[in-house]
């Protein structure tokens, strides 16, 4: 069964609930935020998620793996989402890791993989070069000579790209601009010389940079997949983002309406918990209506990745599009719901509401998803 | 209902598939694998007559091999089989487009009541009924000033010791000119709070000082009808459960009705248009996508929309199936009316002028039908509990907010 929970999976989720509680509630990343932490996560934190093998939870056993699948881990990112934990989860164990998994060589995975499911290497991905999400848009150029590729170009919303050890840096090396032809892959050392991080401070307090590659040398072995075909690779990794991302907003708009629901249960205006006004019980129970129907497209998603590859495209751009809009609404009314304090840094919801806005951009925004879900769709 | 949930193994519903499969094969008519038109719909009762031998025959081999009610238990002429095997069945009536071989409140609302609070006698004599085709059903719920408002209803039922004395009036009975029987929400104790003075009884449409009226619609249609009641005389042993309690009864049959209405677009009896393939035909296209980037955007909406509910659909079955509870069921009759009537403006919408005819010549027939159908949805969101009425019950009863 697709779309229910296994005794085994709830036990994860409960105890990824119990361990978020305890060591990563919303007032860490308030702390993060509020000294600006140089590495902008709790490493401490980081080691003990690897410990509980939160790192390596889709990973086969022979690389250290707990290959719990793809819908343990959503429910990982799921309970990260209520906390907003900020954490190498999402661009090293999920996007890195499926890299490597999908298109990496033998030797690769065997050296990089284990060291990513213990937590000691983190890795980043460098597609976006514009302010939308446009995954063929790549001018960043590798170019061949001498047994070496030179990496020259500029990357931005690089998640994580001040403090992952390995960059995968997407790269033209054939093709015209748009093209998913003559796209391939490279693993490019943070510290190599000719890569210079500008680390951004975003709305979510959470970690992104801009990176320039300045004439960056590689030898050929930093290759990830066949040249020019990293498309094959990249699109996959990216919708496995999608569907990861999608838990993890399902989890922070949860979050954000249970606390809603209990605040509507406990102000009073006009000698009446507010609560009790239809105008406010219509909105929440709508909230309530698109819950369940992102409830249903996250299993199913999560599913496909393992089981039903085909479908994934499809599903991936429905989750994304549908917990953007999610997101974006229980947020949205998150704060309004609550009014003056709504509107204060003091009340945790306010995190909420800009993590959201961020998870929204990553990947692709709701325009790009219904447009991708339009064309695959044939129209 | 609420009897625990037989579980099969896999192993044993892919060898029912496959006999269900064979059996279906041998048994349904092949002129009842054809699309119908709505009067070609059997809904059975005591007048009726088949659209045809071959419909007669398909409904009566579906009946001996107790498949008209597949999980209600065999003394009744049930298949005593589980929610699974029946899902299996209805996959592969619809894998041959295999016609409904009958339809009514009967089958979808009264007979899984009656198996919850019938008595022995009523089960054999009314349920047996159902399934044999021998009785259509009406329900009397609302009244003129009783909509949303259901349990304000007025219409009395008078203890008379051997019978009941039954005055007042039901509206929105559906087809109730050519139903047999019609069971009744009513009044037994008219000094008890609302809800605690209302009983539910069975009553003989032929019985004497029952009189219908057909009320038209908007759509040109007119199934629904006023029902009238002049001092019509009900048995005692025509009360189902307790006298005062018929509430309990109501609110379960409302849950059928509603779990009904969420599905009713997945298993229309009729040609229907979707609206992407009517994208397809009544559209322009540049470049592989729909030109007008408005109604681009209204279908992917759409279709993203009947996605999810598609998948929340079988998450509830399967939530069913493994003994789970959630939420999903509580909002699906709202979610899904919602859409269907979304789809009928989406359609009418890609159709432009073309979808604005009423009858006649310049139109498709199923042009007008698109249109007809239109006119139709907007009583989705009204029947079985306004949408508003659903957003209520969510919040009193999933999200537990405070009543005023």
């Amino acid at each position: 069964m697709a779309l229910v929970l296994t005794e085994e999976q709830r036990l994860l989720r409960d105890s990824a609930h119990d361990f978020l509680a305890d060591n990563a509630p919303v007032e860490s990343l308030r702390k993060l935020r509020d000294e600006r932490n140089a590495l902008g996560y709790d490493p401490e934190v980081w080691q003990n998620m690897a410990e509980l093998g939160w790192a390596s939870i889709i990973l086969p056993e022979q690389y250290g793996g707990l290959d719990f699948g793809f819908t343990g881990l959503g429910l990982i990112m799921e309970e990260t989402g209520r906390t907003l934990l900020a954490s190498p989860i999402f661009a090293s164990a999920v996007v890195g890791a499926s890299t490597l998994l999908l298109g990496g060589s033998d030797e690769q995975k065997e050296t990089m993989l284990p060291a990513i499911a213990s937590g000691k290497l983190t890795l980043a991905l460098a597609l976006e070069e514009t302010h939308h999400h446009r995954p063929t848009h790549i001018a960043t150029t590798a170019t061949y000579s001498d047994g070496k590729y030179l990496i020259s170009g500029q990357k931005t919303l690089v998640l994580d790209g001040h403090s992952a050890d390995k960059i995968i840096v997407v790269a033209r090396t054939s093709g015209d601009e748009k093209s998913t032809e003559g796209i391939s892959l490279f693993l490019v050392d943070r510290s190599a010389s000719g890569v210079s991080v500008q680390r951004t401070t975003m709305v979510d307090s959470r970690n992104a940079a801009n990176i320039t590659l300045d004439a960056v040398s590689v030898n050929s072995d930093a290759l990830v997949g066949e040249l020019n075909e990293g498309w094959q690779i990249l699109d996959p990794v990216l919708d496995r983002g999608r569907v990861a991302l999608a838990a993890e907003m399902m989890g922070l708009s949860l979050e954000a309406f249970d606390r809603t629901i209990a605040y509507l249960k406990q102000r009073e205006q006009f000698g009446a918990l507010i609560g009790s006004f239809q105008a406010l019980q219509h909105r929440a129970a709508q909230m309530q209506a698109d819950i369940e129907l992102c409830r249903s497209v996250i299993l199913q998603a999560l599913f496909s990745v393992d089981e039903a590859p085909e479908q994934l495209p499809l599903l991936a751009s429905l989750a994304k599009a549908k917990l953007n809009e999610l997101s974006k609404l229980t947020t949205n009314e998150a704060v309004q719901m609550h009014g003056g304090i709504g509107v204060t840094d003091e009340l945790e919801i306010g995190f909420f509401l800009k993590r959201g806005r961020v998870a929204m951009q990553i990947f692709g925004d709701t325009g790009f998803h219904k447009n991708r879900y339009a064309t695959l769709c044939g129209y | 209902m609420n009897a625990p949930v037989r579980r099969e193994s896999l192993q044993d519903l892919e060898q029912f598939r496959s006999e269900a499969r064979q059996w279906l094969e041998e048994n349904c008519p092949q002129s009842q694998r054809q699309p119908m038109t709505p009067e070609e719909q059997y809904y059975g009762g005591r007048n009726a007559e088949f659209p045809s031998e071959d419909a007669k025959l398909w409904f009566e081999r579906m009946r001996d091999q107790g498949w008209i009610g597949p999980e209600w238990p065999t003394q009744y002429g049930g298949g005593d089989l589980t929610a699974q095997h029946s899902k299996i069945i209805k996959e592969e009536m619809r894998a041959i487009r295999a016609r409904t071989p009958i339809y009514g409140l009967g089958i979808w609302m009264l007979g899984p009541a009656l198996l919850e609070f019938g008595n022995e006698a009523q089960k054999q004599q009314h349920i047996r009924a159902i399934i044999d085709g021998k009785a259509r059903w009406a329900q009397g719920y609302s009244e003129p000033g009783s909509g949303s408002d259901l349990a304000s209803l007025q219409c009395r039922a008078e203890d008379k010791g051997d019978h009941f004395l039954v005055n007042g009036s039901k509206i929105w009975t559906t087809a109730a000119d050519k139903c047999d029987w019609i069971f009744c929400l009513v009044r037994t104790d008219p000094d008890a709070k609302k809800q605690e003075g209302i009983s539910f009884l069975l009553i003989d449409m032929e019985d004497p000082g029952i009189s219908t009226t057909p009320i038209g619609l908007i759509s040109g249609e007119s199934e629904f009808c006023q029902t009238f009641f002049d001092n019509v005389k009900v048995p005692k042993e025509n009360l189902v459960g307790e006298l005062n309690k018929g509430w309990s009864v109501a609110k379960e049959l409302l849950v059928h009705e509603r779990k009904l209405m969420s599905e009713i677009g997945s298993d229309s009896p009729r040609e229907v248009i979707v609206p992407n393939a009517a994208a397809r035909e009544y559209l322009d296209f540049e470049h592989g996508k729909i030109a007008d980037s408005q109604l681009r955007s209204d279908l992917v909406d759409y279709d993203m929309n009947m996605h999810a509910i598609g998948l929340t659909h079988f998450r509830t079955f399967e939530e069913k199936i493994a003994g789970v509870r959630s939420a999903a069921p509580m909002v699906m009759k709202y979610v899904g009316t919602e859409a269907e009537v979304t789809k009928s403006e989406l359609l009418l919408a890609i159709m432009g002028s073309q979808g604005l005819g009423w009858e006649g010549d310049g139109f498709s027939k199923s042009e007008i039908d698109t249109l007809r159908l239109w006119a139709m949805s907007k009583i989705m969101t009204i029947a079985g509990g306004t949408s508003e009425i659903q957003l209520n019950v969510i919040a009193k009863n999933v999200l537990q907010l405070p009543q005023s």
